[in-house]
């Protein structure tokens, strides 16, 4: 057998895995919707009134509060999907699950790399659902977007995903997980691009800006924006791909043998 | 039998301590073991098993000495010896939310094993071990000993020629355990697979086997059966066991 189809072997098995293990965790699968959902229809139906958001790019025209949150929540739902890749690494290793993966006769960064896409590709599923329900309620974007997207969830679920990842390398007992969760996901949820305009949070307060500019998320969140309205945004691809790239190789580095 | 055979693990002088622990965990152990052998690796609670078959897979560093599977050196050639072993560890590793026949089917892409023939295998393995029927269950819904049955079963998927079982029987009752060290004994035969099983359960070993006797990290007597009892002078494997938990009890005493 050639290497690369041993390599397209393991890839196919752990990717049909994931999808397998989110499709039959329903309430998972439901949690995945309903948080985004709540967002979309509770919280930014009721700032409707009280934010306008003026033209900023990518958008060419006013826009309503809902459409501007929606590629915040799009990234939400990434971000959730990649903390729980994390928190089921860390509970394969507690049950020692995680040991199969690692004697499989393949390189341990090659292991962790398709974990990290598979978990990218279950989060796109995702995505396409909550965006579904979000166009059935009539909150549309272009066309073509939903296509253009691709690339950038791929990659933003890559970089939240390796995020998670590294974290499930740091975080050594179950018990500390939720602890450390909140101490991530909501100070990277709200200090971020996800719920209003960097620039609005600047006239409030700057530092806080600054906070938010400093934020990987909000990079992830303008990626997904600009790419849905099929424009390029260069730095937040640079710094999504760095980012990546960084997190994963201290993971990688993280679950090397002692 | 296996001394003539071709020898399919190779561990060499090896020693291992732990970064935070002052005490060597594995001190100078050696063990050799041929095609179709069953090599029983006994020892108390604590004696340095786990440890030594996480270096044998790799899951930890070597620190000094040297293991090959099948001639490909641990850490030089790691790909290759690791695809020649499956490994049966003293935890359950299966995902209770999928079914049988998916578990398997992610082991197998694990493995490198393409769809198809990754379905033949997993049809020929599940009748062996008389689970064909119950290939569409979730493991949540088997008991204890089906479970093990299916882990050897995915160890045994890409024709390993060695198998590592780590204490692999521990939670099941007597009837169930007997079966499975039965049926792997039945293995080495029929595939001629050599097998390292680790144990602390003197009545999983037959008269037959090998035997490397583990305590504290180090090998205290090896060879077939009777060659131990004669040279513990023993009537049978309890006893020697008992002799090495009254040596642990000597020393703890003079250490207090």
């Amino acid at each position: 057998m050639s290497s690369g189809s041993r390599y397209w072997n393991l890839f196919r098995g752990v990717v049909i895995r994931e999808t397998l293990r989110f499709i039959q965790q329903r309430e998972r699968f439901l949690a995945a919707l309903v948080r985004p959902l709540m967002w979309l229809f509770v919280f930014a139906a009721g700032f409707r009134a009280a934010l306008g958001v003026s033209i900023i790019e990518p958008y060419e025209t006013y826009i309503s509060y809902e459409v501007y949150i929606l590629p915040g929540l799009v990234a939400m739902v990434q971000l959730f999907n990649g903390m729980q890749s994390s928190l089921s690494m860390i509970v394969d290793r507690e049950l020692g699950s995680m040991r199969v993966l690692m004697v499989a006769p393949i390189p341990r960064w090659f292991i962790l790399f398709s974990k990290l896409l598979a978990g990218a590709v279950v989060s796109v599923f995702q995505v396409y659902l909550f965006l579904a329900i979000a166009w059935l309620f009539d909150i549309n974007l272009p066309v073509m977007g939903y296509i253009a997207v691709v690339p950038a969830l791929i990659l933003s679920g890559v970089m939240l995903g390796a995020l998670g990842m590294m974290l499930s390398s740091a975080i050594k007992q179950l018990e500390n997980f939720a602890g450390i969760m909140n101490f991530v996901i909501f100070p990277m949820f709200f200090l971020s691009s996800a719920l209003y305009p960097i620039w609005k949070i600047g006239e409030a307060s700057p530092l806080l800006a600054l906070l938010c500019k400093l934020n990987p998320f909000t990079y992830a969140v303008e990626f997904i924006r600009f790419s849905l309205y099929l424009k390029y945004d260069q730095l937040s691809v640079g710094v999504v791909v760095i980012c990546s790239c960084m997190f994963f190789l201290f993971a990688v580095q993280r679950f090397q043998r002692t | 039998m296996s001394e003539s055979m071709p020898t399919v693990l190779e561990v060499l002088n090896l020693a291992y301590r732990y970064p935070e622990g002052a005490q060597p965990v594995l001190d100078d152990v050696s063990i050799s073991i041929g095609k179709g052998c069953f090599h029983a690796l006994l020892g108390p609670n604590g004696a340095g098993k786990s440890t030594l078959l996480s270096l044998i897979t790799g899951l930890r560093k070597l620190q000094q000495g040297r293991i090959s599977v099948a001639g490909a050196d641990i850490e030089q050639q790691n790909m290759r010896a690791l695809a020649r072993m499956g490994v049966v560890f003293q935890q359950p590793t299966l995902d209770l939310d999928l079914t049988v026949e998916q578990n398997l089917n992610y082991f197998a892409a694990l493995n490198g094993l393409g769809p198809k023939q990754a379905r033949q295998r997993i049809a020929d393995e599940l009748e062996r071990f008389g689970l064909a029927a119950r290939r569409k269950e979730r493991i949540r819904q088997l008991n204890g000993g089906h479970r093990r049955r299916v882990e050897i079963a995915r160890a045994l998927l890409h024709e390993p020629e060695l198998l590592l079982f780590d204490e692999a029987t521990v939670g099941l009752d007597v009837p169930t355990r007997q079966q499975i060290v039965d049926h792997v004994h039945q293995l080495c035969v029929e595939k001629n697979i050599a097998v390292l099983w680790a144990t602390h359960l003197v009545d999983e070993v037959f008269d037959h086997d090998k035997v490397s006797l583990l305590d504290k990290g180090k090998i205290v007597g090896r060879g077939s059966c009777s060659a131990l009892l004669a040279e513990w002078q023993a009537p049978g494997l309890r006893q020697v066991f008992s002799q090495l938990a009254a040596r642990e009890y000597d020393t703890t005493e003079v250490e207090l």
